[in-house]
């Protein structure tokens, strides 16, 4: 079980924590403008990387607050 | 005769306490502190189990958790299925029997409690032998947390097999007892190493005691620990050699006979041929040989040995005797044989260090070609420390001296200062390196067994190389090598040297498999621990389930709620219950509690705006006063939620959502408040169990309510359907609403959660007259299935967007955005043909299964599927919801009903079967 930094709570168990996929992908300004591709884009594909990868996390079981990390995916290791 | 295998003196068992106990019929004797396995060597009985696949006779193999062969299954006084008999330590009134490799549980209730603790620390220490001791007590000399874990049930490890320095180890174990800060778990196995140094084990507290163990004691106990720094203090298994006949009982790892000797005092056999690769054989034979057993002969794989005990290079061709070695044949370098009688063949093909956990912490196994092992390389990237046997050092000296540096180290890394501690003199002795020796030449390949405990030969090794195999863990897969219970421990490495040999490539570069959790088993009960029964999930109920079991209620679970199914009378059937709760709802009053609809108060002066964007309605328009039903979607467009939404004030909404659903709304809230849209200023707060909600349904309800509500304007004109009031009922605070979730005339009413029970007497005193029947979820369901209301998760699964519902009117065209709405123009969205949720009418009267698919009559194409399936007794028939494809063309038609026994037709309608024109809503 990862122990995962909350930067309002501190390291605290996996187990507390709510997993939100990619981070940094922004819900489109005028989705409408977007063709269904672009849309598609926005909706479906998200990046899997082996090694580092900027992810969201809310400590779902604590202060349930949504935070970004960087994880490598190999390893499990928090870079920050 | 008792104990014709048992020494004299010597040993660390109990000579004062003699146990009694049964194996495979037989009554024997023993002491405390023997394992099943030395107990029955002291006995005399070395054959255990017969094998797995083959069937052949097998004996004790090993001392400890290693073990291939001896398997047992427990009897009394506690049925525990598929142990090691090197493992059990025995306790009077023991039954046992050995098992042909498969267990059997038992069929009854295991009484026992089971337990778990979570604990921290700055340094755990897993393996107390003295590497592990020294860690220990030099990180405890820092003031460090430390933990220090190991499976037997007394400190020492190695050293309780050869019975060196046990006053030192007496000592640190005391030192350790008295250490404030520190923990020793005896009995207790580390099995799992998961990230961030998060390490399980499972302490057996009281097994041990048999019929003896204390009831108010749980039986064992997992340990979930964190650990700033962790030292590997887990020691080395021997291994075999392959060689013809090489797991008949009597062929013994010559270190586990070492340790029968010294630390049970029971003689393993009287006469022994030793085989080996290593010097550590050595030591066995003259500790076997001081305690009486005659030594015939060394054979030492190593043709340059020279040290006059041993024959050099000479090598085991043959062994002689089916139940029990008689004797083995030997052959010399050049060829030459010769037949040695003994009973005992003692077996070290060297060492491999224990790196199961090392390679479950992520670490690599690499192999050392001087040591003729794979050992950790060093290059794990958690913060662990790798002291001993364990990396591969086997020198008592050097394996103490590793200790104490890593359990600095590991103090040092934690942030604490070692002090120094006092070890033993130990002379490690110059010796010849070991070799690394795989099979053995000559022999029929049928019968050298690389895994003893799945009658694994190299003939069947081969058979895999034969097949084009080239990874050992295809050969793992395919020959089932190393996945029994004993994980390989004393045959693993020996699998991939005899593979390498098949394939000509060096043994390094062929590799191990993989480690993974667990490292040993461990007990599902054990796992559990308390999370069983009524601990396993929290249970949910509303503060009138007490009142809802004195009407004789029966329960659904919808999440972790327990909500009123139906209430049947006296003699009454299900289907018989729900029709008469029906009936009352549409001809008389009902009542339900509706407590657990999750409610959301939604706050700030963007209240409005944030609901606009969240729901696919508007919401913002909505006046204080009023209600409006909301559909909430996630972004692709595909139904998430339903409710309805409340305006209180300009700036604060009450929302509802489904039952399952509230946290997880509540969750999607805070999602986009706080990552898309932090500049709405807008709170969320669950206040699902603030409010006690009980709805009033039918005809009649305006009539209760009347007589409870003396202050309330309820007429048609005063209190317009979707509009709420606050006002006194029965003499409570209330909040009133007219929503109908059937069609009928009706109410919500919400009071205080402590109120619920008197509200709840009130109306069932104020409806007498009227025949008030509470009714349960199953009427709830059929009443609104009857309006085609659709229940989120039941007539829906994430692939329903709200025009397939039916919904669309609930869809704004006005909003500029919603969550969702540009998925509504994706082509896939809008194409005509999607599921659409229809009425169905059986035509034969029958109930459809829910569930069950929708085809064409010929050739049968799949349409889509039964969501929802009741009996109405307001259409005096059965009916059904369905997704249907292209579903609301197909009305009048007729589709057909997927069953068990064949096709059943039924006709597609529209979905809102029962009072389409709403003439009922407004009483």
């Amino acid at each position: 079980m990862m122990l995962i930094p909350c930067p309002w709570c501190g390291p605290r168990d996996e187990s507390e924590f709510h997993y939100g996929g990619q981070a940094g992908v922004a819900y489109p300004a005028d989705p409408a403008a977007l063709s269904d591709a672009e849309w598609a884009r926005y909706l479906f594909f998200r990046d899997n990387p082996k090694g580092p990868f900027r992810e969201r996390w809310s400590h779902s079981a604590g202060c349930r607050r949504w935070f970004s990390l960087v994880r490598d995916t190999v390893t499990n290791e928090v870079l920050s | 005769m008792t104990q014709p295998y048992r020494l004299e003196r010597g040993g660390l068992v109990d000579r004062d306490t003699p146990l009694s106990f049964r194996f495979d019929g037989r009554e024997y004797q023993g002491f405390r502190g023997d394992t099943l396995a030395s107990a029955l060597l002291a006995n005399g009985v070395l054959r255990v189990a017969d094998s797995l696949r083959l069937g052949r006779p097998r004996g004790v193999f090993s001392a400890g958790i290693e073990e291939p062969n001896a398997i047992v299954q427990i009897e009394e006084p506690f049925p525990e299925p598929m142990l090691t008999a090197t493992t059990v330590e025995l306790y009077g009134g023991l039954v046992a029997r050995s098992l042909r490799g498969h267990g059997r549980l038992a069929g009854d209730p295991d009484p026992a409690r089971y337990d778990s603790t979570h604990a921290h620390c700055d340094v755990l220490v897993i393996g107390a032998g003295p590497a592990g001791l020294a860690a220990a007590a030099t990180a405890a000399s820092s003031g460090a947390r430390v933990i220090l874990l190991d499976d037997q049930p007394r400190p020492g490890g190695s050293l309780l097999g050869t019975g060196e320095h046990l006053d030192w180890v007496d000592t640190v174990a005391a030192e350790l007892a008295a250490a404030p800060e520190t923990r020793v778990l005896t009995r207790t196995t580390a099995f799992g190493y998961y990230d961030d140094n998060h390490v399980i084990a499972v302490q057996r507290r009281t097994g041990h005691l048999g019929a003896l163990a204390p009831a108010h004691l749980s039986r064992e106990g997992v340990w979930r620990i964190r650990a700033r720094q962790v030292v590997l203090a887990t020691g080395a298994h021997e291994r075999s050699l392959a060689f013809a006949d090489n797991d008949r009982p009597g062929v013994m790892l010559a270190g586990a006979a070492r340790t029968y000797v010294n630390r049970y005092g029971v003689l393993p056999g009287r006469r022994a041929v030793v085989l080996t690769t290593n010097d550590s054989a050595y030591a066995a034979a003259r500790d076997l040989a001081a305690a009486g057993v005659e030594i015939a002969t060394i054979a030492d794989l190593r043709p340059g040995v020279q040290n006059g005990e041993a024959l050099p290079g000479w090598a085991v061709a043959r062994v002689h005797g089916e139940e029990r070695v008689s004797a083995v044949t030997l052959r010399s370098p050049d060829g030459a044989g010769r037949e040695v009688d003994a009973d005992l063949l003692l077996v070290s093909g060297g060492w491999n260090p224990v790196g199961a956990l090392y390679s479950q912490a992520g670490g690599r196994l690499a192999y050392d070609p001087e040591l003729g092992a794979f050992r950790p390389d060093g290059g794990c990237r958690q913060n662990l420390f790798v002291a001993g046997a364990a990396g591969g050092s086997y020198h008592l000296g050097v394996c103490l001296a590793e200790g104490a540096a890593m359990g600095g180290r590991a103090a040092d890394a934690a942030g604490f200062t070692a002090r120094g501690i006092v070890l033993p003199e130990a002379a490690d002795p110059a010796g010849t390196p070991p070799a690394a020796v795989w099979t053995l030449p000559g022999g029929d390949p049928a019968v050298q067994f690389a895994d003893l405990q799945r009658d694994v030969t190299v003939a069947d090794l081969a058979r895999a190389t034969g097949t084009g195999m080239r990874s050992v863990e295809h050969v793992k897969r395919y020959t089932t090598a190393g996945t029994a219970h004993d994980q390989g421990r004393t045959g693993g490495t020996l699998t991939s040297g005899v593979v390498a040999e098949l394939l000509g490539v060096e043994v390094g570069a062929l590799g191990t498999t993989t480690f993974r959790p667990p490292y040993a088993p461990v007990s599902f009960a054990a796992l559990a621990g308390r999370d069983r029964g009524m601990l396993f999930d929290p249970v949910r109920v509303t503060a009138l389930h007490g009142r809802h079991e004195s009407h004789g209620a029966l329960f659904e679970n919808v999440g972790q709620w327990k909500r009123p199914w139906y209430y049947p009378r006296d003699g009454e059937d299900m289907a018989g219950a729900v029709l008469r709760e029906c009936r009352a709802a549409r001809e008389g009053v009902a009542m339900m509690d509706a407590s657990t609809l999750g409610k959301i108060d939604v706050q700030g002066p963007d209240a409005g705006d944030f609901l606009d964007r969240l729901y696919t309605n508007m919401i913002s328009t909505l006046k204080p006063g009023a209600i409006r039903y909301g559909v909430m979607c996630r972004p692709d467009g595909m139904v998430f939620d339903d409710g309805t939404v409340i305006r209180l004030t300009d700036e604060r909404f009450l929302v509802t959502t489904t039952t399952g659903n509230a946290a997880a709304v509540l969750d999607w809230m805070e999602e986009w408040l706080q990552t898309e849209w932090p500049e709405l200023r807008v709170r969320c707060t669950s206040v699902t169990e603030h409010w006690a909600t009980v709805a009033l349904v039918g005809p009649r309800s305006r009539d209760v309510l009347a007589a409870v509500a003396p202050g309330l304007d309820v007429s048609r004109a005063g209190f317009g359907f979707m509009t709420w009031r606050d006002t006194e009922v029965a003499g409570l605070s209330a909040r009133v609403c007219r929503i109908s979730f059937s069609g009928e005339l009706a109410y919500e009413i919400n009071v205080s959660w402590w109120d619920a029970l008197t509200l709840w007497e009130a109306l069932l005193a104020a409806g007498a007259a009227h025949g008030i029947t509470p009714y349960g979820t199953e009427t709830m369901h059929v009443l609104r299935a009857e309006k085609g209301y659709p229940i989120i998760g039941q007539d829906t699964d994430g692939t329903v967007t709200p025009h397939d519902l039916g919904l669309g009117w609930a869809v704004s065209k006005k909003k500029a955005d919603f969550i969702g709405k540009r998925s509504f123009t994706r082509t896939d969205t809008a194409r005509p043909d999607r599921k659409q949720l229809v009425g169905l009418l059986p035509d034969d009267g029958g109930l459809l299964p829910e569930g069950a698919h929708l085809v064409t009559a010929a050739p049968q194409r799949v349409l889509g599927h039964v969501t929802s399936s009741y009996r109405s007794a307001a259409l005096g028939r059965t009916f059904a919801l369905a997704l249907l494809r292209g579903g609301r063309d197909l009305i009048g038609q007729t589709v057909w009903a997927t069953l068990d026994d064949g096709l059943v037709p039924v006709t597609v309608t529209g979905s809102v079967l029962y009072d389409p024109e709403g003439t009922r809503r407004d009483g």
